[in-house]
């Protein structure tokens, strides 16, 4: 329906206007809050514009961080959950892409089978094999790594399953031109595949990475020291000082902070992201 | 460049379902051999097989002198165009060209000479830094012959190569596909479903019904000489109309019909050699009545029912003649136009 009326375009856009108010208030409450005293958050009166102690906070934050809460400094925590939603984006995408692969351009016995077995760890996600899960890195010795940050939490059956559905619609011509052609099966991977899943790649990578970000409870597990913190946690510890006021304008600092990288991968990937999700390109 | 042999060639996919019954085909060096038949025939498995896409359940591929049955297609020195042109989309036109010559080791001057060589035989130079997205059908499909002509194979295999083009374009490329293959003389194996596109194109026709071969010959001699009721339906345009003889027979005595093999019982008559005007030699006169009457232009098309029958029979005439639906018509056909046939075996009786 492409209608072309002055009435309905007000109308569409003030419906639009009113959900992007909805959904950045908060992010600007947030912001402004980083950047007044502490004490003006919790006078009750929110202050709409922003305050003057920002380098402060923002300054505290990166550099020391809250020793009082005993949180490290924001940078330390900020590099260990982009290692680790890194490690856990690309990690998944190497794994699933690779496990696609032999799904669908293998025939060997129990083939169906191991689509399936892969299908419904859909069903087992780390919360609900949490206990078995943590018995098996502390076992090995993984507890405060960033192989025990990032292994248990790669294995992924979506990821798997997309890139199988792609490679579905990827015409079976393709795979015998490249045979004719002389291309062995991880030549015609390397050549062919890889390079047609482009988009679908950088979509998953985006999710991914939030994925990997957003993790709380597995890093609360797992790690104990300092150096490990994730940005999360730091966030939670912040808040969870209980005998004293929150200060509101270092944890909304850090909320900012914890806020860009996220922010900064979905817009310099959002074209390819919004391709990947929606183009087939064959 | 090579002959192809085929001998006692079979395929059988699993629960027993029988794709090929048994082929046996000598291709000679600089052939164009064209398979044609319905859907479901056979033979598109049979192209597949000598390409190695398909493994061979039983039987022996020759390739020139080598036995090929387990060689990897790379390994068959031959080169494949597909039905969907199955051109690399990530690639400009000159690497889906040199995509299969750097796979096999040739240097970077080489690759280049034979890339621009090919791309000048099929007029393609102009787009050889474009995907091949931006490319028309047409244009697709002389890339998806030029990869193919860039390796300089033993053989070429086409899978209907010309059926995703539009009418008019698949004219041009057949004539096109015809006179590169004549001035090349590479030894080449052609499917398609289209008896005109067979016709026209091949030295020889092999014609497949169910996994096995029904006539093998030039276009002509299948065309004047079909030596089954299947082929005589399938190659020509309208079909062959076939008459059982026994009707023929009670349209007055007719001397012409008695030296017709003993086990004929059906005659079969191409839609052309139903004339309208009667001919000097000795002919058959059959009435019936005009159902309807298509005009294609330089030709027309009379869909008539024998009288007394039920028989549907199609005349083709050149021009437009003055008839009228519903009119009777009597036509003419002289002993040459009969083609005997036993329906029972399917088979043509005089066969020599």
């Amino acid at each position: 329906m492409v209608e072309n009326r002055p009435f309905l375009n007000i109308l569409t856009h003030l419906v639009l206007i009113a959900g992007v108010l909805v959904v950045a208030f908060p992010v600007y409450v947030a912001f402004i809050a980083s950047t007044h005293e502490p004490s003006a958050f919790v006078r009750g009166v929110l202050p709409l514009l922003p305050g003057d102690n920002m380098l402060e906070s923002y300054g505290q934050m990166l550099s020391s961080g809250w020793q009082v809460g005993g949180t490290p400094p924001v940078w330390l925590m900020l590099g260990n959950s982009l290692i680790m939603a890194l490690t856990i984006a690309v990690g998944k995408i190497a794994i699933s892409i690779l496990s696609a692969f032999a799904i669908v351009y293998f025939r060997f016995p129990f083939r169906m089978l191991a689509f399936w077995v892969i299908f419904i760890t859909l069903m087992l996600p780390v919360e609900v094999r949490i206990i078995p899960t943590y018995a098996v890195v502390a076992n090995l010795g993984m507890l405060n790594s960033y192989a025990g940050l990032t292994l248990p939490l790669i294995a992924s059956a979506t990821a798997t399953f997309l890139f199988r559905q792609f490679f579905m619609t990827v015409p079976e011509e393709l795979m015998e031109a490249s045979r004719v052609d002389g291309a062995g099966p991880m030549k015609f991977f390397r050549d062919i595949l890889l390079p047609i899943s482009i988009t679908n790649i950088a979509a998953l990578f985006v999710i991914m990475f939030i994925y990997g970000w957003v993790q709380y409870l597995w890093p609360l597990l797992v790690t104990t020291e300092e150096d490990f913190y994730t940005i999360v946690l730091g966030i939670k510890r912040l808040m969870a000082s209980s005998d004293r006021v929150p200060a509101w304008n270092l944890i909304m600092a850090t909320v900012t902070l914890a806020m860009l990288p996220p922010v900064l991968v979905v817009l310099f990937m959002q074209r390819l992201f919004v391709k990947g999700l929606t183009e087939t390109e064959k | 460049m090579a002959s192809i042999t085929l001998e006692g060639l079979r395929k059988t996919y699993a629960g027993n379902v029988q794709a090929v019954k048994g082929i046996d085909l000598a291709i000679e060096d600089g052939e164009f051999v064209v398979l044609v038949g319905p859907s479901g025939c056979g033979k598109s498995t049979l192209l597949r097989m000598v390409a190695g896409l398909e493994t061979i359940t039983d039987g022996t591929l020759k390739i020139g002198d080598r036995v090929v049955n387990k060689l990897e297609p790379a390994e068959r020195d031959i080169a494949m165009v597909f039905q969907n042109y199955a051109l690399y989309p990530h690639m400009t036109v000159y690497n889906n060209l040199a995509y299969g010559l750097k796979n096999r080791g040739f240097k970077k001057p080489e690759i280049e000479e034979r890339v621009r060589k090919a791309a000048k035989m099929l007029e393609i130079e102009e787009y050889l830094e474009r995907k091949p997205r931006k490319l028309s059908g047409g244009q697709r499909q002389r890339v998806a012959m030029g990869r193919a002509l860039v390796r300089e194979p033993a053989a070429f295999l086409f899978d209907e190569p010309l059926s995703n083009l539009d009418a008019k374009l698949r004219v041009q490329m057949r004539v096109e596909i015809k006179q590169l293959q004549r001035r090349l003389k590479t030894t080449s194996l052609y499917v398609t479903h289209d008896q005109l596109e067979a016709m026209t194109l091949g030295d020889r026709l092999v014609v497949l019904s169910a996994g096995k071969i029904e006539q093998v010959g030039t276009p002509m001699e299948i065309y004047s000489r079909p030596a089954s009721m299947f082929v005589a339906g399938f190659i020509g345009s309208p079909a062959m109309n076939m008459v059982p003889l026994e009707y023929l027979q009670t349209r007055g005595t007719h001397d012409l019909l008695s030296d017709l093999p003993p086990n004929t019982d059906t005659v079969g008559i191409r839609p052309d050699d139903m004339r309208l005007a009667p001919p000097n030699t000795p002919h058959l006169v059959v009435e019936s009545t005009l159902e309807l009457f298509e005009a294609a232009g330089a030709e027309s098309h009379l869909y008539v029912r024998l009288a007394d029958s039920d028989q549907p029979t199609v005349i083709r005439v050149s021009g437009q003649p003055p008839v009228k639906e519903g009119e009777t018509l009597r036509f003419f056909v002289t002993r040459e136009a009969l083609h005997p046939f036993n329906s029972t075996t399917g088979q043509r009786t005089n066969a020599p």
